[in-house]
């Protein structure tokens, strides 16, 4: 018998809607409740998720740490990014109208699209490597080892 | 005469949602022991949470939010039982055992094959 045969089904159901739903968060944030920050949790909760059920292992295949420890620079570089490229445009940083300065609403769209994705892929680094970090650390010593 | 209708129907489902919800919370707070109150806090929870939302289904009408309401009831009816089917798996594997009444005897585990958990499963 394997055990823990429900939780695994179940995971497999949720991990793939819960990537999606992060998604829908993600690019839905300047319509609704949501944005970079929530989005970031519940793409990282489907990593976290997959770890738990299946060990640190195997979600380490699908994320490997260097890949988190990247995106979590990445994130940054893309807000910090968005507000040179709008420097160099000539305007303010984080000026979001000069990125369509003839439909100042659309360049808001733009520019605000462009910092929610640094901030759900900082978010989404942050999250998982916390989660690493916590799950692969080395077993307890025992009184032996002292 | 249709707008009563159906405001009707949603009131009463919400309403005996509602009522299941806090049945539910009750028997987490009264019932003597962690089985009886596990069995309080899912099934109730699980009738109660439909309920709640065929009521709000009901009251928006037809629409993206129903669409929306829909997808949420699916989720909590696939995750309320799997994370109380946790919960009562990982108490019976860790030594917990429901009482034994009068004249009623416990329930007895089958034996795992592998009695110790394997920390990282396959």
């Amino acid at each position: 018998m394997r055990h823990h045969l429900i939780l695994r089904v179940v995971t497999k159901l949720l991990v793939g809607s819960i990537i999606l739903f992060a998604f829908y968060v993600q690019f839905h944030g300047d319509f609704s409740p949501g944005g970079g920050f929530q989005a970031g949790v519940i793409m990282a909760v489907a990593f976290i998720l997959y770890g738990i059920v299946f060990g640190l292992g195997k979600a380490q295949a699908v994320f490997p740490p260097w890949v988190v420890h990247k995106m979590v620079a990445l994130g940054v570089l893309i807000y910090a990014g968005t507000g040179v490229v709008s420097l160099l445009l000539g305007y303010g940083y984080l000026d979001y109208d000069a990125f369509a300065p003839h439909h100042p609403s659309h360049g808001q769209h733009y520019g605000i699209l462009a910092v929610e994705l640094g901030v759900g892929v900082t978010v989404t680094g942050v999250m998982v490597a916390v989660y690493y970090a916590f799950a692969a650390r080395p077993a307890r010593l025992s009184d032996e080892e002292w | 005469m249709l707008d009563t209708l159906i405001n009707g129907i949603a009131w009463v489902l919400i309403l005996s949602g509602s009522f299941f919800t806090v049945v539910g919370a009750i028997g987490i707070l009264r019932f003597p022991d962690f089985w009886s109150r596990l069995h309080a806090a899912s099934v109730s929870d699980s009738a109660g949470v439909i309920l709640l939302l065929a009521g709000m289904c009901v009251y928006t009408g037809w629409g993206l939010i129903t669409v929306k309401l829909i997808v949420i009831g699916l989720v909590l009816f696939v995750t309320g039982p799997t994370s109380t089917h946790a919960v009562a798996n990982a108490a019976l594997v860790s030594g917990l055992r429901p009482p034994e009444g009068k004249g009623l005897k416990g329930a007895e585990p089958e034996p795992l094959s592998n009695p110790t958990v394997d920390p990282t499963p396959i």
